[in-house]
């Protein structure tokens, strides 16, 4: 069993490796990524979000969403965690 | 269980440190538009002052300043306003949190009105991220032993 999951994990590899040759460069200016809506961000940020950080304007402006997600997801761990570890006094008794 | 750890050093060494790291929080957060920085580092910088409290005093003595009915209701408090600011948003009848329009019902300009929406959202994301770091440490530390067993 562990020799069909080492056999496993490798083939797993090769494939991820043999993916990586076709992605572009490190810092290509024409990679996807970067002629898409980067662009977008950095040119009209001022124009359209009057936010001086291109940062800031992308994490709670155009993708304020996410960062509500982010944040809900934070939520959720901290509840999860009080729903499993918390005891009260009659739980001990029984 | 944390017990009371009776050591002058550490505990004027804290009382000392706690106070700065606290305001560094608050600075982190409110400047986090123009520099680096934000909700989530600042609330996480807020939520281990707390947490060196517990450490270097006592489980009750923080629980006295922030108990766990407090941490449960900030942690909603700060989703609440992240999602309170879009509703509003969406109630002046524009996009789902679209910060300009609040420049509606606030005397300030559409680009002030942005940043105030930002910092809003920053603050909600900070008031939740201190407040479940502090639940979560709580809860381990003190194996989940709160409320009328503690007193």
């Amino acid at each position: 069993m562990r020799f069909l999951a080492f056999i496993a994990v490798i083939i797993t590899g090769a494939l991820l490796i043999y993916a990586t040759v076709d992605m572009p460069n490190w810092g290509d200016p024409n990679s996807p990524a970067n002629i898409h809506v980067s662009p977008r961000y950095i040119e009209k940020t001022i124009e359209e979000t009057a936010t001086p950080n291109a940062v800031t304007s992308v994490v709670a402006d155009y993708r304020g969403y996410d960062t509500m997600g982010e944040t809900t997801v934070i939520f959720t761990a901290g509840i999860v965690c009080i729903l499993l570890l918390r005891r009260h006094k009659n739980d001990r008794q029984t | 269980m944390i017990g009371r750890l009776d050591n002058v050093v550490i505990q004027t060494v804290c009382r000392l440190l706690i106070p700065p790291i606290q305001l560094f929080a608050l600075y982190v957060i409110a400047h986090g538009h123009y520099s680096p920085g934000g909700g989530f580092q600042g609330g996480c910088i807020l939520g281990a002052s707390f947490i060196l409290m517990v450490i270097a005093y006592d489980i009750k003595e923080a629980k006295r300043m922030m108990s766990e009915k407090v941490n449960t209701i900030l942690s909603s408090l700060g989703v609440i306003i992240y999602s309170g600011i879009g509703v509003v948003c969406l109630i002046l009848s524009a996009n789902y949190l679209d910060y300009g329009i609040l420049n509606k019902i606030l005397p300030v300009t559409i680009a002030e009105a942005r940043a105030l929406g930002i910092f809003g959202v920053e603050v909600g994301v900070g008031i939740t991220v201190m407040a479940v770091m502090v639940s979560i440490f709580l809860n381990l530390a003190s194996g989940g032993e709160h409320g009328e067993t503690e007193e």
